[in-house]
């Protein structure tokens, strides 16, 4: 069952450049550094070598920004050092890159133990700061551009190999790289097509962070003179001369200061843009749920737990429809499944009963009214959980793994119902009992990881009993259980209902499991109700109407006993 | 009788200390299909991960192909035969697609996991894509352009493409909604038919495993408890475990809701 909680793999997501305003900023700041990068040294640089009989100058109408000791115009001088500072900083970014991920893919690709001995390496040297490595290499090398950047790249290759090793340890237990494996296909090969290519991504983002530091390291060399040797010039040199005659000249150190900032700027811009684009989570609106006064609110007969009407949920962002005009009621004591396949809406209509819609949705309904409660208006945490209690398909991720089973099952009733802590305790116990969880104080003291799947289903469903919410909503919860424990967490649903009449909502993509819990059942397709069953013994091929029910009827494998056994074939 | 595919002998797998699988031994004769159902911690996932030689055998036997898989190591020239004639369907298929690779490059790395060159396959890979319900034209196209069940029949066509003589299809549906589960079956159950090739059914689900098996094994904490012809076995289970499972699942005749 792949529904809508399941998230696609992250080496799966595109990067949306539409949704990352950010993005294009960076982008067209970027754009206007090589527009001047290019243009600058062609046009500039006369100005910016030529000694005018005017050194020291502040700024006048000829040198805005003033000139250097040797009369040369400090704002053309910047321009044109921005095509060396950029040079100089992409082929650092290039080489630490290169570099770097050569380096990462290469100790995945080598045997266990040179693997861990260079992992441990490579966090030692990512531990330093950048900047000292570059100044002990460069101290090194000698002085000059080249050397600053061979210093520079030294210092920011251990960064992409420990980013590269550890993407592809994450790749390398995929299924398609195990089966590229299975399938005989060579180890350099694996990594060139499956592991690379699926790491871009953050590499990108890394690139274009390593770019904004590297400007500045190189800058910062410079600065401390070991970087650009007079004649050659870039902004960090120009900064020097700049600081140096702050106080008899200071409008010098500003044109190569917002340069760097500007160019800083454009690729943190990049990089901040790529990885909000990257991450589908970002740019998505509050879940929203309204109601729709179009519809006008009804009161059904008999006095139902639970009434929808005229519930439609849409996409915020595409207005794509994935519930439209659902309406049905739960009755007091009354279990009602809901059954359809992925995308048939019918996750997003329970998280609408227990108010939990998912970010980037909107709902509008007619009537949403439980236990007399209006759920389109502000409902206080605590009316909430006496009413309502939700159980979920991996009872693993609905349980947070650093706290203990108890404290984090009985906060519900100590922070939002008010219990006192030792009450709800006992009361959690008891629950636990009442699902026959085997030592139950015990278990209150495990974390979750100590307990089976099925066990910490149990656990939920006692939580769920303690704070005797009137309606359970239940999503899949047996689906990643196996079938014997299916069969005991059912039996505690319907147990939970028979003796202290919660009603319950059950949502499942399995015929043959609705059938044997519920009272009555909704069969959801393409976020609508395509057929509603009030008696499930009416839930065969022959008495459903839909075709669509009939064909999920007809899907559905049942065990078939061959006739000629002494067991008695009943109860289909 | 004819020489089995598979031979599995007194299988024993450890990992540590804790023995996943102990004493396993059956046959599988050519062209037959034998599922393996069994829970979580059953070892039925260990036993197809020992079939295609990726946990060694600690103690026991296990031949495929008249090839002993203790004998299978990297990088040996029998190894890379038998990794052509022995093929594994993975469970996720979400995962199992490398989301950078079209289909038809994934196909063709199947053919030719060197150089995996699309156009040299091109009829081949057209071919199998119609055989498993997808247009030829899909080659060019990523993974995630694809539903679920989608995938899955390129999995199916991965497993298949070599023609092999052993599949082993591992939870392969369990991640499907049941309708397009019950198309995957029954196209599953064709290809079978038309290639003749012998079958591992790996499942949670007796139902299933019933539709597309002639016999069953069932294993419970690493140990075979009964195997048979599955009409056999469904009609008069003679294990507790057996008939605890064929009543657990709800729909069959012994499926209660009391504790």
């Amino acid at each position: 069952m792949v529904n809508l909680q399941t998230p696609p793999p992250p080496t799966a997501r595109r990067i949306r450049f539409r949704s990352a305003p950010l993005l294009y900023v960076g982008l067209a700041m970027f754009g206007v550094l090589v527009l001047v990068a290019i243009l600058a040294p062609i046009f500039l640089s006369d100005a910016a070598s030529t000694m005018t009989g005017d050194p020291n100058s502040g700024p006048t109408a000829a040198h805005p920004m003033g000139t250097d000791g040797l009369g040369r115009d400090m704002l053309a001088r910047t321009l044109v050092a921005t095509r060396v500072t950029m040079l100089a900083a992409a082929a650092t970014t290039v080489l630490a890159g290169v570099v770097g991920i050569g380096i990462g893919v290469g100790v995945w690709l080598s045997p266990r133990r040179v693997r861990e001995f260079s992992l441990r390496i490579i966090e030692f040297l990512v531990s330093y700061p950048a900047m000292l490595i570059a100044i002990v290499v460069a101290a090194i090398l000698g002085r000059g551009i080249v050397p600053a950047v061979l210093a520079i790249a030294v210092a920011n290759t251990a960064g992409f190999a420990r980013l590269t090793a550890n993407l592809a340890a994450g790749l390398a237990s995929r299924e398609y790289v195990v089966t590229a494996r299975l399938m005989g296909v060579p180890t350099g090969r694996i990594a060139v097509r499956h592991v690379l290519p699926n790491m871009a991504e953050p590499l990108l983002i890394l690139i274009s962070a390593a770019f904004a530091g590297a400007l500045v390291e190189l800058s910062g060399l410079s600065f401390i003179g070991l970087g650009a040797q007079s004649p050659a010039f870039d902004w960090g040199s120009l900064l020097n001369e700049g600081v140096r005659k702050i106080f008899t000249n200071p409008v010098l150190v500003v044109p190569p200061a917002v340069a760097l900032v500007f160019a800083s700027l454009a690729s943190l811009f990049i990089g901040d843009g790529l990885a909000a684009a990257s991450n589908p989570r970002s740019n998505v609106s509050r879940a929203r749920l309204v109601r729709d006064p179009a519809i006008p609110a009804i009161v059904p007969a008999g006095d139902p737990l639970l009434v929808v009407d005229g519930l439609t949920v849409r996409h915020s962002q595409t207005g794509r429809a994935l519930v439209s005009d659902v309406s049905f009621t739960v009755g007091r004591g009354e279990v009602v499944g809901i059954v359809g396949e992925s995308g048939s809406g019918k996750s997003v209509t329970a998280s609408v009963v227990s108010k939990l819609l998912a970010e980037g949705l909107s709902a509008s309904v007619g009537t949403l009214t439980l236990a007399g409660t209006d759920l389109t208006t502000r409902v206080s945490g605590k009316d909430m959980a006496r009413r309502v209690a939700m159980i979920y398909q991996d009872p693993g991720t609905a349980l947070n793994p650093a706290l203990t089973v108890g404290s984090q099952l009985s906060d519900v009733l100590v922070r939002v119902l008010g219990h006192p802590r030792r009450a709800a305790r006992r009361n959690l116990i008891e629950r636990f009992r009442q699902v026959l969880l085997t030592d139950p104080e015990g278990r209150m003291r495990q974390y979750p990881h100590q307990l089976s799947g099925g066990m910490k289903q149990r656990a939920m469903i006692a939580s769920a009993m303690s704070t005797e919410a009137q309606l359970l909503v239940a999503d899949e919860p047996t689906t990643a259980l196996d079938v014997t424990v299916q069969r005991e967490v059912l039996a505690l649903v319907r147990r939970m209902n028979a003796e202290m009449g919660t009603s319950v909502l059950f949502i499942s993509h399995d015929l043959g499991v609705v059938r044997a819990l519920c009272d009555r059942v909704l069969v959801m397709k393409d976020g609508e109700i395509v057929e509603r069953i009030d008696d499930v013994g009416r839930l065969t091929v022959d008495d459903v109407s839909h075709p669509y029910t009939k064909q999920l009827l007809a899907a559905t494998p049942l065990i078939q006993v061959p006739p000629t056994t002494e067991i008695p074939r009943s109860v289909r | 009788m004819t020489e089995p595919m598979v031979g599995v002998q007194d299988l024993t797998v450890s990992f540590g200390s804790t023995r996943v699988l102990h004493g396993v031994s059956f046959d599988v004769a050519p062209g037959r299909t034998v599922g393996v159902v069994g829970e979580s911690g059953s070892g039925k996932s260990t036993l197809a991960k020992v079939l295609v030689g990726m946990v060694p055998v600690e103690s026991g036997s296990v031949e495929v192909d008249t090839v002993d898989v203790r004998t299978l190591s990297r990088n040996q020239p029998s190894a890379f035969a038998y990794r052509r004639r022995v093929q594994m369907i993975p469970q996720d298929p979400f995962s199992s697609l490398s989301p950078r690779r079209t289909i038809g490059q994934t196909l063709a790395e199947a053919l030719d996991p060197v150089r995996a060159n699309v156009r040299v396959h091109r009829d081949r890979i057209a071919s199998w894509l119609e055989r498993v319900g997808l247009q030829a034209d899909m080659m060019a196209r990523y993974p995630h352009e694809f539903s679920g069940g989608q995938r899955q029949r390129v999995a199916i066509a991965r497993g298949f493409i070599l023609d092999p003589s052993f599949v082993i299809a591992d939870e392969i549906t369990s991640a499907l909604d049941v309708s397009v589960q019950a198309q995957i079956l029954e196209m599953i159950a064709e290809i079978k038919a038309e290639m003749g090739v012998t079958m591992m059914f790996i499942s949670h689900n007796l139902a299933v495993v019933q539709r597309v098996s002639d016999e069953v094994i069932v294993l419970y904490a690493g140990e075979i408890v009964e195997h048979g012809p599955v009409s056999q076995i469904y009609a008069d289970p003679q294990h507790w475990y057996t008939r605890r499972l064929l009543d657990a699942d709800p729909g069959a005749p012994g499926f209660r809701l009391d504790l």
